[in-house]
């Protein structure tokens, strides 16, 4: 609505030489398309006054994409019905796990029965992120360890760059998240930072968290283009 | 140190403990409930299960910081004269050989028995997924889960 006010004062101030008729015609079409891109560009970048470069958001999301495909990120976004681990991202060895209807886990095999808040220490044990409060402060005690739920289970494993960067636009996809929530999620989610913080037998992903956020900031603020 | 408190088989608790150590240990160490095993230690075996808020946690690697405000059962609680269907029917089949992890496979039961009333095999078998028996009873802990979904649902229709 603001770029069509803004383009109304435009028609106002006539610039000489130029018909009524082929201005009207001109910001018609000017009105359209801005209502257009400021549809198809996140919500973070719609106000930007940087020019948005394709080339450089596709650069940054192949950047962020070896993130999530790391196993820490992939072992939680799994394809499948069931979470990974490990760093050959294998089926929970044993447990029937399920993600069920929340992404929490089923019956007798919830995700919080075993993780905890915080990693546990040693080799093989059970890693853990502490929960948000519904004000965002953290919860030190309850553990926030799930899945996607099954409505948006936010698939990673096996996406190709170009099939990953459009499903975490869709918001049919992603949860309804924003650009900005998505940039939000990504910078302050206990369990996107417990990536970088693993605990004892398990490698982080390639970039800092820094680099990562950076990358997925840079992919959407140019635009959020998609590899071919 | 510090002071926690729960609820715990029915009755406030609270107890002076390390915020960081195990709900298994001052179960077993503190508190002499000693029905509850130790296994692996590792979240893995189920011998150490108890019921937190209803949910089938594992007490070896749940914090006490965790525990705070909460209701734990353990195997103790489940009833205060065996008279839980679990348990009768864990009687009447004879599930146990050396007994050690079937505190953990009937909380287990106990569990899924509450959310799934009666449970098919392939339920069973996935809801007991995360409990061990090196003896191999597994047959009998299908066969008295059935029997305990039959007695209650009995206890139901006479209520």
């Amino acid at each position: 609505m603001r770029v069509i006010a803004t383009a109304k004062s435009s028609y106002h101030r006539c610039i000489p030489g130029i018909s009524v008729m082929k201005l009207s015609i001109l910001l018609v079409a000017g009105c359209l398309l801005s209502v257009v891109r400021l549809f198809a560009l996140p919500e973070s970048t719609a106000n930007s006054p940087k020019p948005r470069d394709a080339a450089i958001a596709r650069a940054a999301f192949s950047e962020a994409y070896k993130v999530f495909m790391h196993p820490r990120c992939v072992n939680c976004h799994p394809a499948g019905d069931s979470p990974l681990r490990g760093e050959d991202s294998r089926p929970h060895a044993g447990l029937r796990l399920r993600r069920g209807p929340d992404g929490q886990g089923v019956l007798t095999l919830k995700c919080s029965n075993c993780h905890q808040a915080q990693n546990q220490q040693g080799l093989h044990m059970p890693p853990g992120a502490p929960n948000i409060l519904k004000d965002g402060s953290l919860d030190p005690s309850n553990p926030r360890w799930h899945l996607p739920s099954m409505k948006t289970p936010m698939i990673f494993q096996g996406r190709t760059e170009a099939q990953l960067c459009r499903q975490l636009q869709d918001p049919r996809q992603n949860g309804e998240l924003s650009a900005a929530q998505l940039i939000h999620h990504v910078s302050i989610d206990p369990l996107v930072l417990w990536g970088w913080n693993p605990g004892e037998g398990r490698s982080a992903p390639p970039l800092t968290h820094d680099q990562f956020v950076a990358s997925v900031k840079e992919w959407l603020d140019n635009g959020g283009a998609c590899p071919k | 140190m510090k002071n926690v408190t729960f609820i715990l088989n029915s009755k406030s608790t609270t107890v002076e403990v390390d915020p960081d150590k195990p709900l298994l240990w001052v179960l077993r160490e503190d508190l002499g409930l000693t029905g509850t095993k130790y296994g692996c230690g590792m979240a893995i075996c189920g011998c150490c299960i108890v019921h937190l808020d209803g949910d089938a946690i594992r007490s070896c690697v749940t914090p006490m910081s965790r525990i705070e405000g909460k209701r734990v059962t353990t195997i103790e609680g489940l009833s205060n004269d065996r008279s839980h269907p679990v348990q009768k029917a864990w009687m009447q089949i004879q599930v146990p050989q050396c007994g050690y992890c079937q505190p953990g496979q009937m909380m287990s039961a106990a569990c899924l028995l509450a959310q799934n009333p009666k449970p098919t095999d392939a339920d069973i078998a996935e809801a007991m997924s995360g409990n061990l028996c090196r003896c191999g009873t597994y047959q009998r802990v299908r066969k008295a889960i059935h029997l305990a979904a039959s007695l209650t649902a009995e206890k139901r229709v006479a209520e």
